[in-house]
């Protein structure tokens, strides 16, 4: 193993210490696992969900954002959006979601991987499913503002609905409508999978770091390699 | 003034309610201090329109806030304006109609909608545009409503339709080869296995040419029973058969059900054989058909005539299956027992043990136990007619009568032992206990008038809630009353008729008005009650490119994406698509000659987003109901520029929803060719 890689990796725990505290070496991996458990249910719940009311459609119409796909009235919604030339809710995001479930799988691999990394590194490793559910809503909102503001100007009502963008959370009005936008339990589990991260790195860290300064200290001193191969990780 | 103020309290009482709000007359000023801040603004409303304490009551049991769905779903048939009318209830609101037999251009009905079903009902070659539909049958199964289809008959033509509740569309139309009018019908057994629809004034078996002189050996009645095919949602006319009857002019029938499941009982009103012919100096047939006491009630023997007739014990008349007279008679299929003189209703009570029969012009309901005509049939108990068939010794099978009024006609049941019996003469409503098993039900003595309530005026049949099945739910009965005189605002010299609504869900002696409700779109005969949960419609078709005809998606359905014009010689193909707030294509030029076949799909998917289509002149208006498929064929026979619309109002830009249709007259089509 080159020193870069092991730089990387970081030290192993001795047997001694792994014995003496192994509840503060187990605590963040656990909580990385459970981060990246979390982050895979996800894609099956409902991220976004946004009603549309209006008189004529008691009870409002709906449309629930899933990571790879949407449903709800999307057939209606779409029929009344081509009053003001926005295109089909379909088109939106189409890399996003044909690539979604892959991307977050990969997420939560990195987020796994970094159990095995007891250095900075594995900061580096969670740093993508931390930000993602921020990365969700930026997505969304550059979406969403862009269906809003790229309205065909041919549509029958184009001089009367200025181009907008629809809150990606909360309320909003267009025409007739209502719009209330809400993150949902998908979105919710995704940034409390953020949340647990950022935990388990701050346990991480504290678990870990003492070890790496020792390591430091050691190397700079000496350059003998390290100890024996009786390490765990 | 004492009714103004009783009104006032109860009023008050039931809308405040108010606690120990005794009925006393010292309570109505105090209701002024109620609390309600409307409570002067009510009182002075019920002084004001001069309501009585009953009018209160009864508008308060039927006024329904705006959304509140009614409870109850009443199909009536709509007389000779050929259609159904489905009614909420208690509100008493006409909620649509469904097209049958006549075309009604709101549903398209006629005009490029349905043209294939209606023209099943064509005789012989001719087009038949009308019914007088008379008697609504739900479909069953244990004997009680199933909301799954519906029947209705045509008295002037002998025929069915089959109607399907979950678009509430007629899906078939089947003409009775044998038979040129019906009347006992649709009623239909208690699992639906069997339409019954038996024919009404006798001609020659087929309707051929004979002369009146030979009434009595060539004329004759007939009952169907046309065979339901569950599966496919069809009648199957491959294996249904009728009866030979004589022709005593049959007029109604009922299925028997529980311990009567499986006989068939009807009434006949000429027993006389009266051919009438007043302008020969002859008795007209009311004289005629009205001389003896007593006619022929029908006692049919259906399992086993199903049996015969699957035994090829049959002749073919115009190539249906009928089952002889002679036949009958032979295996024991029929068997008659007197009744009083040309009766109306024949009404099986909801355990199937009596069988009521009104007479009409004899102030009684008689009623038959099946025990005893059963036990008679055993004893070989009978005489004969003039064409052979048992007469059942009407002391040996009757089981009571009972004098519930003038001209009684027909008879419903509900949940508490009671019947109803329709008083045509009398203008009222008779309710009346039943014994045997029913006397546990209700205190009043067996077999005896309990309440009458009057209606206005002329009732025919009435109607209970499930008031023909196993299972009756008492709570409301509508009195379809013939004529309305002073009911309404005159409307020229044709009124409307008026449909009743009655509570019958209070006490023995209590049967109060509640409603009345102009039918001024058809003249009912017969309603049919169901409880609206027991229906299940669909609030879009299932799937866009829905063919109602066939309850599939159509092969020509068109999806966006693949409207488009097909010229193949002069056959030119439309595939379009409707949807909020255009049609696609909307230019279609065709030459003057071409066969034009336009396949339209509603791509809607939202409740209520109907879409019309009419193009002047060629006679063509369609309703697209949301996923709704259709086609339509024609020849582009006259030139010119023809404006196509949506012609149902859809969407704020539903004027901008057209399109021209041009027809390129010959002689420019050459020149530019």
């Amino acid at each position: 193993m080159n020193q870069a890689l092991k730089k990387i990796v970081g030290p192993r725990i001795h047997p001694d210490e792994w014995a003496a505290h192994r509840g503060r070496y187990l605590l963040p991996s656990v909580l990385l696992v459970l981060a990246a458990v979390m982050l895979l249910v996800s894609i099956f719940l409902p991220y976004w969900h946004m009603q549309l009311n209006a008189p004529q459609y008691p009870g409002g119409l709906h449309v629930i954002g899933y990571v790879n796909h949407l449903s709800g009235d999307v057939h209606e919604i779409d029929s009344l959006n081509h009053y003001i030339g926005m295109r089909p809710l379909d088109e939106a995001a189409k890399f996003e979601k044909a690539t979604a479930v892959m991307m977050i799988t990969a997420l939560s691999l990195l987020v796994l991987g970094a159990v095995f990394i007891h250095s900075k590194w594995a900061a580096l490793l969670s740093v993508p499913a931390i930000l993602f559910p921020i990365g969700f809503l930026v997505d969304l909102y550059l979406w969403l503002s862009y269906f809003g503001n790229n309205l065909d100007p041919t549509a029958p009502l184009s001089s009367s609905i200025k181009p907008f963008t629809p809150p990606v959370l909360g309320t909003g009005k267009v025409g007739q409508f209502e719009t209330v936008a809400s993150a949902q339990s998908g979105l919710i589990l995704a940034a409390a999978a953020s949340l647990v991260i950022i935990v388990a790195l701050w346990r991480h860290r504290a678990a870990y770091k003492p070890l790496v300064d020792k390591r430091t200290e050691q190397s700079s001193g000496d350059d003998s390699p390290p100890q024996k191969s009786d390490m765990t990780d | 003034m004492k009714s103004k103020l009783l009104g006032t309290a109860l009023l008050v009482c039931m809308i405040a309610f108010v606690p120990g709000c005794g009925g006393s007359e010292e309570g109505a000023p105090a209701s002024s201090q109620s609390g309600a801040n409307d409570g002067n603004t009510t009182e002075a409303i019920v002084a004001e329109r001069n309501l009585s304490p009953d009018d209160v009551r009864a508008a308060l049991l039927t006024y329904q806030p705006s959304g509140r769905i009614d409870d109850y779903i009443m199909f009536a048939s709509g007389g000779h304006a050929g259609q159904v009318f489905v009614i909420g209830m208690p509100s008493m609101r006409l909620l649509r109609s469904i097209a049958v037999f006549t075309p009604e251009s709101w549903q398209g009905w006629g005009f490029g909608v349905g043209e294939d079903i209606l023209a099943q009902g064509n005789i012989a070659g001719k087009e038949i545009r009308w019914g007088d539909t008379h008697h609504p049958a739900l479909s069953e199964t244990n004997g009680d409503y199933d909301g799954e289809w519906l029947f209705i008959n045509d008295k002037a033509h002998a025929r069915i339709a089959v109607i399907d509740l979950r678009d509430f569309e007629t899906k078939q139309i089947i003409k009775n080869p044998i038979a040129i009018n019906d009347h006992g019908g649709a009623v239909v057994t208690p699992n639906t296995e069997w339409v019954i629809e038996g024919g009404q004034y006798a001609t020659p078996l087929g309707w051929d040419y004979a002369p009146i002189e030979e009434y009595n050996d060539s004329y004759r009645g007939s009952v169907t029973f046309w065979k339901f095919d569950r599966e496919k949602g069809r009648i199957d006319p491959d294996r249904s058969f009728a009866m030979e009857l004589p022709p005593y002019w049959q007029d109604i029938f009922d299925a028997g059900k529980l311990v009567s499941d499986g006989w068939v009982f009807g009434n006949s009103f000429n027993t006389e054989l009266a051919t009438g012919g007043i302008e020969d100096g002859n008795a007209p047939f009311e004289a005629g058909a009205s001389q003896r006491d007593a006619d022929y009630m029908h006692i049919i023997n259906l399992k086993k005539a199903a049996k015969v007739y699957e035994a090829g014990k049959f002749t073919r008349v115009k190539g249906f299956p009928v089952i002889s007279l002679q036949t009958s008679i032979d295996e024991g299929l029929l068997f008659f027992t007197p009744e009083p003189k040309s009766p109306h209703g024949v009404d099986v009570a909801p355990k199937g043990d009596y069988i009521v029969i009104s007479g009409k012009l004899d102030p009684h309901v008689t009623i038959y136990s099946f025990k005893k005509m059963m036990q008679a049939i055993a004893d070989k108990n009978w005489t004969h007619d003039q064409y052979g068939v048992p007469i059942l010794d009407f002391d040996a099978v009757v089981e009571a009568q009972v004098e519930v009024g003038l001209g009684p006609l027909h008879t419903q049941f509900d949940n508490r032992g009671y019947a109803y019996t329709s008083l045509f003469l009398d203008s009222q409503v008779a309710r009346w206990t039943l014994g045997g098993a029913y006397s546990d039900l209700h205190d009043e003595p067996d077999w005896s008038v309990a309440a009458k309530t009057s209606i206005h005026y002329n009732v025919g049949h009435i109607a209970a809630v499930g008031g023909d099945t196993v299972n009756p739910g008492g709570k409301y009965l509508v009195s379809l009353n013939k004529w309305s005189v002073d009911r309404f605002f005159t409307t020229g010299p044709l009124l409307p008729q008026n449909f009743q609504l009655l509570d019958i869900g209070g006490d023995g002696d209590k049967m109060q008005l509640l409603y009345d409700m102009p039918m001024g779109v058809g003249e009912p005969h017969y309603a049919q009650i169901i409880k609206a949960d027991k229906l299940k419609p669909w609030k879009v078709y299932p799937e866009i490119g829905w063919d109602p005809a066939t309850q599939s998606v159509s092969p020509y359905a068109v999806m966006p994406g693949e409207e488009r014009i097909e010229r193949n010689g002069k056959n030119v193909d439309v595939y379009m698509s409707v949807v909020r707030s255009h049609f696609n294509p909307e230019h279609v030029e065709v030459n003057q000659g071409d066969h034009v076949t336009w396949h339209l799909t509603n791509v809607e998917r939202a409740l209520d987003a109907t879409h019309g289509f009419a193009i002047p002149a060629y006679g063509i208006n369609l309703s697209l109901e949301a996923g709704e498929a259709l086609t339509i064929e024609f020849d582009a026979d006259l030139p010119g520029t023809f404006t196509f619309y949506c012609s149902e109002f859809c969407s704020a830009l539903h004027l901008e929803m057209t399109g021209y249709f041009r027809v390129k007259p010959t002689e420019v089509a050459v020149a530019t060719e």
